[in-house]
């Protein structure tokens, strides 16, 4: 491992290169998945998965180029931050957005109850079974 | 132009962050509902603290990665503050 000083500084710098194209790719399909998908839940979704990843990919080249420093340490917890927060603050967002009654953008409109489970309340009622569609549709029909 | 150094490929990857970063104002802004921008605006923190982690590294000053910490922090408090506020408005929050 000394003798071979030049190759491990060459294998750490092709780890940074590596580090940071990855970053950079997964925070540009974050980026677009904000801008291009419909709905927030949607959104949500790419922000706390593709978002963290690629922050985390980049926090993670930022300290192995830093090497052995104290610096390094601050690196390494604020990518532990990031990863614990990024999709706890994104999940706080969408379920801020469910209690505020938006409805999610579904293919199949007919298919779900609308904005019917945003007055019902939270979504662990489990209201999409055959008990209430039965007394609504059975009550119309007979 | 072709990075050489190590300093450089943290600078122009943290230029490409800037970019990123500032297509996430048009959602900030356009955004239909309340939880759109504070999702945008969340994503925008985010890429903030990865550019001042990787300009800490590029310019070889390691106290920006103070101010990186403490945007984390206050970043993750905005987004819990405001998603609670939007739902309970008048409350504690």
């Amino acid at each position: 491992m000394i003798d071979a000083i030049p190759m491990g500084e060459q294998l750490r710098f092709a780890a940074i290169v590596i580090l940071v194209v990855a970053g950079l790719f997964f925070t540009f399909v974050s980026a677009v998945g904000v801008l291009r998908l419909p709905d927030i839940y949607a959104r949500a979704h790419t922000a706390s998965q593709a978002d963290t990843l690629g922050a985390g990919l980049a926090l993670a080249a930022v300290a192995l180029a830093l090497g052995w420093q104290h610096a390094t340490v601050y690196t390494v917890l604020l990518l532990f931050f990031v990863f614990i927060t990024n999709p706890t603050a994104a999940h706080a967002i969408a379920r801020s957005a469910a209690e505020s009654g938006i409805t999610p953008v579904t293919s199949e409109p007919t298919a779900t109850d609308g904005g019917e489970r945003a007055d019902d309340g939270p979504a662990d009622s489990s209201p999409n079974t055959d008990g209430e569609d039965g007394s609504t549709g059975g009550g119309g029909s007979a | 132009m072709i990075p050489t150094s190590i300093e450089e490929i943290f600078l122009l990857a943290a230029a490409l962050f800037v970019l990123l970063a500032i297509m996430m104002f048009y959602r900030a802004v356009a955004g239909p509902t309340t939880q759109d921008r504070l999702l945008a605006v969340n994503v925008l923190g985010t890429n903030t603290v990865v550019i001042l982690a990787l300009l800490a590294a590029g310019l070889d000053e390691p106290w920006f990665l103070d101010i990186a910490l403490i945007y984390a922090l206050l970043n993750f408090l905005m987004a819990v503050a405001i998603s609670k506020f939007t739902v309970e408005r008048g409350g504690v929050l």
